[in-house]
C-alpha cells in the first residue's frame, strides 16, 4: 500500500504517470516531518509535508500510536506560524490523527484563540476541529463561544457551529439543548445553507417532543423557508408529523397535504422530488392526493438529466406496487425509457410496465423486452425475470406467451444466480397454473440437456419426479432423465437414479421398464449412484420378493424428511454403534426459532426451489440429554417440546428464578432453573410450591428438591405433572420458592450450622395451548396441504374484533397457535386489507397440522378470519378450533 | 429514524480506478480493504457510461451513488438506498466543479489526475468544506473552491505570479461573498 502508484506499465504515456507521490515511503515522510521543529518555519515546505502525510493516511495507511503522538506534537509547533494556508492543512492533519484526550489539551488553547480571531476562515474551522477532537469536559469551556458563532454574521462560522451542535449532540445532549434560542435564531438566517443546518439542529433538539415538532413543522410551513435543503428537511419532517398523526384523523384533510402540494411547484426540483415522494408514502394515501406527485413525476421522466429521470422511474416504480392504476398514465414515457442509456434507468422502466401493464399490452411488452435483454447484465435480468413471474401469476391466461419468453432466455447464456431466478420462476409457474405444467416442464427438460450447473439439474430432476408422472404421458420425460445418466456428473446421475424411481412408483405402466433402467445403473462407476439404484431396486421390488407395500414406497420416495437434517446430524453423531439400531423416530423434531439477522439477510423470501430453512436445536438435546439422566423422569418417554425459559422473578432480585416446560405425552414436567444472588446466604432444600387449583386437569406426581444453592452457582429443581394422555391440557400455575436460609461468613465462606426456613413468592406460570405445538414447516405447502385428506378439513368464521393493524391481528392468532409460517405468509405487506398466512407444525401424539388463516379488516380495523385446518387426526383439527375459539 | 440528508462518502478515483482521494463518514467500510473493495464495484460498474455532460446515477451493494467524469477524473457521492438523488447530485456537482475551478488555477490549468495529484491540498480542503461527518456543508461550488483560494492567494508569492485564471477566482470570490452578506 506504501506506493499505490509505483508499478504502473512502463509502456504507457510517461506523462499521463507522472505522480508527485511516485515512490512516496512512511518512514522517509516522518523523518521529512522533522522540519515542523526548525526555528525558521517555512510554510510552504511544511504545508508539502503535511499534504504527503495526509496522502498516505488517505490511501489506507496507519500510524503507529507512537508515530501518531509524534506526528501530532510536530504538527502543534506548526501553530506559530501565521500562513494560512498552513493552517489549514494543520486542521486537517489534527481532525485526521484524532488525537487522545490528554494530547488535545496541547491545542486546545490554540484553537480556542483561533475560534476567537478575527479572520472568518480562522474561527469557523477551529471551531469544527475542536468539536470534533474534544470530549464533554471541554465542551463547558468553548459553550459561550459556540452560542455566539451559531449567531455569527458570516455564515460559514455559523454553519460551522451548527454542524458541530449536530455532532455533539450525539453524546452531548444536554449542552446542545441549551443552545435552543440562539439556534431559533438562526433558522431565520437569510444564509440558505445555515438555515438548513439550524432546521437540522432545532429538530434533533427537540425531536422527542412530538408536540414541539408539530408546532415547529406549522410555523414553517407558513413562512418562507428559502433553501431548497432546508425545504427538503422540513417536508421530511411535515411527512412525520403526518405518520406519527395518522390515528387521530379518520376523516376529511390530511394535515399538511397542502403544503407538501404545494412543494411540488417549487422551483428546486430535488423539493418536488422530496414532496412528491412523501406524498406516494403517504400511508393510505388515495389516487386523488397521488395525482399531483404522479403529473410531475411523470415530467421528470422526460428530462434531460439521467438523475431526474432515475429517480422519477424509481419512486413511480415504487407506486405500482400499491397502486398500479395510478401510475399508468406514464406507461408511454416509460415505454421510451426502455431504451435509456443509463440501464438502471431502463430496467425500471420495464418492471413498472410490468407491474402496470394490462392483459391486452403484454404481448406487445414482451417484444420490447427481448430486445432489451440481450444487452444488460445478469443482475438487472434477474429484476426482469421477477417481474414477469408475478405478471404471468397476474394473468395466467397470457402463460404461453411468457413461458415462451423464460424459456428463450434459458436458452441464452448467463450466470448461475439469472439461471436459477429463470428456474425458479418456471417452477412457480408450473406449480400456480394447471395449463403450463405440460409445457412447462418439457422446457426445463431441454435445459438439463445442455445445463452447466449442478445444482440446476439437480433441483430440476427433484421437481420433475415430483410433477412428471402426474402429467397426461409422463413416459415423454424418461428419455430426458436418463439422458443424464449416460451425460453427467456423478451428482446429477444419483439423482436421476432417484427420479426415475419415482417414476417407476407412481406409473404403474412405466414400472417394468423403469426397472431395466435401474438395472443398468448397477454398473456406474459412482458408489452412490449404485447404491441408490440396488436401493430403489429392492423398494420397487424388481426381484420380485420382498417388494414393500405401495404406500410404503410412496412415502419413502416422495415424504420430505420432517427432521431437520441439523438434528439428524447431531443424533447420529451421538448414536454410539450397538445392539439397538438408530431410531429416526428418536430425532428432535423442533426447529429453534431462527436469528433475525439471518431472516433479514438478503431480504428476499425462500420461494421456488429453495427448501425450508432449518436451524439448530442444539437446546432440546440438552434438555433431552438432562431429563432422560434423572431417573424420576426417565419413564415418562420421549420429550416432546421443551419451551424457551419464563422469567418468573424481575430483573435484579435476590434470587432470579426461570422455567422451562417440557412438555410429555402423559406429562408436564416444570424445569425451574435457580440463582442466588446474594452472597451472604447459603439455601438449601429448595423446593418450588406449585398451587394447580386453577389448572384441574393436572395433578402433581412427583418433585426433585435441589439439595443446595450456592451463591452465583445455578441449579435446577423440577416438579412433574400428569395429565390425560395427548389432551392439550392448560392452566395457570401459582408458584412458591421454599428453601432453608444460611448465613455465610463473608471472610471465611463457611455456611453457619442453622437455617431458617423462607419463602420466596414468584410469578405465575401458564402452560398454554401452543406448548404442545412443535414449529415444523413443510417445504411445499400446497402439496402438503393436497396431500391430507380434505374430508377432515374443519372450517370456521372468527371475528377478532378491533385490531391495531392487519398485522397486529395475524401475529397474534400465529403467536396464540405457536405454528411454523410457511413461505413468508407471516410478513403482511403494509395497506393491504387481506392476507393469507400459511401455518404448519405438529400437534402433541406426532399429528401433523395444517392450517390455512385468511383475515380481513374493515375500514373500523374490525378483523374478521377464516381458518381452516387439515391435519391427520379430526380430533386434532376440532382442537385448533377450540384453541382459537377460547383465546 | 435519521432525517437528515446524508452522504456516506465522497470518492475522487482515476480512470483506472486508483483513489486519489476518498472519505468516509460511515461505518459501513470498516476497513481500508473493504473501502477498496466498494471503490472497485464503484469504479467497475461506471466505467463505461458517459457521466461527462451530466452527471449520472447507479444502485450499489443498495446505495445510490451519483458520480460524474472530468477529463481522467472520476468523481462519486454516495447515499443510503432511500436518499434524495437530486441532494446527492447538488453534491457531486458542487466538488467537481469546485475541483474544476481550483484546478484550472494552478501551475499547469488543466483539470486532470496529475494536476489533482501535484495540488491534493486543495483537493483535500475541498473535501473537508463539502461534507463534515457526513452532513452537507456547502454545495455552491464557486463558494467552496473560493473559501479554499482566497486563503491560497492570501499566502501566495507576489502579485505577478498569479495567472488571470487565479485573478478571476478572486473576483468571483469577491462577487460571491458580496452576495452572501
Amino acid at each position: 500500500m506504501a506506493q499505490p502508484f509505483a508499478k504502473k506499465d512502463d509502456d504507457r504515456d510517461e506523462e499521463a504517470e507522472y505522480s508527485p507521490f511516485l515512490g512516496i515511503e512512511k518512514g522517509a515522510v516522518l523523518q521529512e516531518a522533522r522540519v515542523f521543529h526548525d526555528p525558521q518555519l517555512d510554510p510552504r515546505r511544511c504545508s508539502q509535508v503535511i499534504t504527503k502525510l495526509l496522502y498516505l493516511l488517505n490511501q489506507g495507511e496507519t500510524f503507529t500510536k507512537v508515530e501518531a503522538t509524534e506526528v501530532f506534537f510536530a504538527v502543534t509547533k506548526l501553530f506559530q506560524s501565521r500562513d494560512i494556508g498552513l493552517r489549514r492543512m494543520v486542521y486537517l492533519m489534527i481532525k485526521e490523527i484524532s488525537p487522545s484526550s490528554d494530547e488535545v489539551i496541547m491545542v486546545t488553547s490554540s484553537l480556542m484563540k483561533d475560534m476567537t480571531s478575527r479572520t472568518d476562515v480562522y474561527r469557523a474551522n477551529a471551531i469544527r476541529v475542536l468539536c470534533q477532537i474534544t470530549d464533554g469536559t471541554l465542551l463547558g469551556q468553548i459553550e459561550r463561544y459556540l452560542k455566539q458563532a451559531i449567531v455569527d454574521k458570516n455564515p460559514v462560522v455559523a454553519s460551522a457551529a451548527l454542524v458541530s451542535g449536530i455532532h455533539i449532540l450525539q453524546t452531548n445532549p444536554e449542552i446542545v439543548k441549551r443552545w435552543s434560542n440562539e439556534v431559533q435564531e438562526a433558522v431565520q438566517s437569510r444564509a440558505a445553507l445555515v438555515q438548513f443546518h439550524a432546521l437540522a439542529l432545532l429538530h434533533q433538539i427537540r425531536q422527542n417532543d412530538r408536540l414541539a415538532v408539530s408546532k415547529l413543522v406549522t410555523s414553517l410551513t407558513r413562512g418562507t423557508v428559502r433553501s431548497p435543503l432546508a425545504q427538503c428537511l422540513l417536508v421530511r419532517y411535515a411527512s412525520q408529523v403526518i405518520r406519527e398523526s395518522a390515528n387521530n384523523f379518520q376523516t376529511g384533510e390530511r394535515p399538511f397535504y397542502d403544503y407538501l402540494e404545494s412543494c411540488l411547484r417549487h422551483k428546486s426540483e430535488m423539493v418536488i422530488l422530496e414532496a412528491a415522494r412523501a406524498i406516494t408514502e403517504l400511508s393510505g394515501v388515495t389516487n386523488r392526493e397521488l395525482t399531483p406527485a404522479i403529473t410531475v413525476l411523470q415530467l421528470f421522466l422526460s428530462s434531460s438529466k439521467p438523475v431526474l429521470r432515475f429517480a422519477a422511474v424509481r419512486t413511480l416504480n415504487k407506486v405500482a406496487m400499491t397502486h398500479p392504476m395510478a401510475v399508468t398514465n406514464c406507461n408511454i414515457d416509460m415505454e421510451s425509457l426502455i431504451s435509456d442509456q443509463n440501464r438502471s434507468i431502463a430496467t425500471l422502466a420495464i418492471t413498472t410496465l410490468l407491474k402496470t401493464g394490462n392483459e391486452s399490452s403484454v404481448d406487445r411488452l414482451m417484444k420490447q423486452i427481448t430486445n432489451f435483454m440481450s444487452d444488460i447484465a445478469d443482475e438487472f435480468k434477474i429484476v426482469v425475470v421477477e417481474a414477469i413471474r408475478s405478471l404471468c401469476i397476474k394473468f395466467p391466461l397470457k402463460y404461453r406467451s411468457l413461458m415462451n419468453f423464460l424459456s428463450n432466455i434459458l436458452r441464452e447464456e448467463g450466470g448461475f444466480e439469472y439461471k436459477k431466478a429463470i428456474v425458479d420462476s418456471i417452477v412457480i409457474l408450473i406449480r400456480d397454473i394447471q395449463e403450463a405444467k405440460e409445457i412447462g416442464l418439457l422446457h426445463l427438460c431441454e435445459f438439463i440437456e445442455d445445463c452447466e450447473f449442478t445444482y440446476l439439474s439437480t433441483q430440476i430432476l427433484h421437481f420433475l419426479g415430483i410433477e412428471g408422472p402426474k402429467t397426461a404421458d409422463p413416459s415423454k420425460f424418461i428419455r430426458y432423465i436418463y439422458n443424464r445418466v449416460h451425460l453427467e456428473n456423478a451428482t446429477v446421475r444419483a439423482c436421476a437414479v432417484t427420479t426415475l424411481a419415482k417414476f417407476g412408483a407412481t406409473v404403474d405402466s412405466l414400472k417394468p421398464r423403469i426397472i431395466v433402467l435401474l438395472r443398468r445403473c448397477l454398473f456406474d462407476s459412482d458408489d452412490e449412484v449404485r447404491d441408490r439404484a440396488t436401493l430403489y431396486l429392492n423398494t420397487l421390488g424388481a426381484d420380485g420378493s420382498v417388494a414393500e407395500t405401495d404406500n410404503d414406497v410412496k412415502e419413502f420416495l416422495f415424504d420430505s424428511l420432517d427432521i431437520p437434517l441439523v438434528n439428524l446430524e447431531t443424533s447420529l453423531r451421538n448414536y454410539e454403534p450397538s445392539d439397538q439400531p438408530f431410531d429416526i423416530n428418536s430425532v428432535p423434531k423442533e426447529i429453534k426459532a431462527q436469528p433475525l439477522a439471518e431472516k433479514k439477510a438478503p431480504g428476499k423470501k425462500p420461494i421456488g426451489l429453495g427448501a425450508p430453512p432449518t436451524a439448530p436445536s442444539a437446546a432440546v438435546d440438552a434438555y433431552d440429554k438432562l431429563l432422560s439422566s434423572i431417573p424420576e423422569f426417565a419413564s415418562y418417554g420421549k420429550l416432546f417440546k421443551s419451551s424457551a425459559p419464563v422469567e418468573l422473578t424481575e430483573a435484579e432480585t435476590e434470587y432470579a428464578v426461570n422455567v422451562v416446560k417440557h412438555i410429555f405425552d402423559h406429562h408436564v414436567l416444570f424445569q425451574y432453573n435457580c440463582t442466588n444472588t446474594i452472597p451472604e446466604q447459603l439455601l438449601e432444600n429448595v423446593t418450588v410450591v406449585v398451587d394447580a387449583s386453577e389448572a384441574e386437569e393436572f395433578s402433581e406426581v412427583a418433585s426433585k428438591p435441589l439439595k443446595s444453592l450456592p451463591y452465583d452457582s445455578p441449579g435446577q429443581t423440577f416438579v412433574a405433572f400428569e395429565k390425560t394422555d395427548g389432551v392439550p391440557a392448560v392452566g395457570k400455575f401459582s408458584n412458591v420458592l421454599k428453601f432453608i436460609v444460611k448465613e455465610v461468613d463473608p471472610t471465611t465462606g463457611e455456611a453457619e450450622e442453622d437455617g431458617v426456613e423462607d419463602e420466596y413468592q414468584l410469578e405465575d406460570l401458564e402452560v398454554v395451548a401452543a406448548d404442545y405445538m412443535q414449529k415444523v414447516g413443510v417445504s411445499n405447502f400446497r402439496n402438503a396441504w393436497e396431500s391430507m385428506d380434505p374430508e377432515g378439513e374443519r372450517v370456521d368464521e372468527y371475528g377478532l374484533g378491533s385490531r391495531e393493524s392487519l398485522a397486529e391481528a395475524v401475529n397474534a392468532v400465529v403467536n396464540l397457535l405457536g405454528m411454523q409460517p410457511c413461505e413468508g405468509t407471516e410478513a403482511v405487506p403494509s395497506n393491504s386489507r387481506s392476507h393469507t398466512c400459511l401455518l404448519s407444525g405438529v400437534f402433541i401424539g406426532n399429528v401433523k397440522v395444517l392450517v390455512r388463516l385468511s383475515f380481513g379488516i374493515s375500514g373500523q380495523n374490525e378483523v374478521a378470519m377464516k381458518l381452516a385446518v387439515r391435519s391427520e387426526d379430526e380430533n386434532v383439527s376440532n382442537t385448533i378450533h377450540e384453541i382459537v375459539a377460547s383465546g | 429514524m435519521e432525517l437528515c440528508p446524508s452522504v456516506k462518502n465522497v470518492l475522487l478515483l482515476d480512470s483506472e480506478g486508483n483513489r486519489i482521494a476518498a472519505k468516509y463518514y460511515c461505518d459501513d467500510w470498516p476497513t481500508n480493504s473493504t473501502k477498496e473493495a466498494f471503490e472497485k464495484a464503484v469504479f467497475t460498474k461506471t466505467q463505461k457510461t458517459n457521466a461527462r455532460t451530466e452527471a449520472e446515477i447507479a444502485m450499489i451493494e443498495n446505495n445510490v451513488v451519483v458520480y460524474k467524469f472530468v477529463q481522467n477524473l472520476h468523481f462519486f457521492v454516495t447515499g443510503g438506498e432511500d436518499e434524495n438523488e437530486l441532494i446527492l447530485a447538488t453534491v457531486v456537482q458542487g466538488f467537481s466543479d469546485a475541483v474544476g475551478i481550483l484546478l484550472s488555477t494552478c501551475s499547469r490549468g488543466q483539470v486532470d489526475k496529475r494536476e489533482a495529484l501535484e495540488n491534493l491540498d486543495l483537493i483535500l480542503m475541498c473535501l473537508d468544506e463539502i461534507v463534515d461527518g457526513g452532513i452537507i456543508l456547502e454545495t455552491d461550488p464557486n463558494v467552496i473552491a473560493g473559501k479554499i483560494a482566497s486563503q491560497s492567494l492570501d499566502a501566495g508569492g507576489p502579485l505577478s505570479e498569479q495567472t488571470i485564471s487565479q485573478a478571476l477566482a478572486t473576483a468571483r470570490e469577491h462577487l460571491t461573498r458580496s452576495l452572501l452578506k
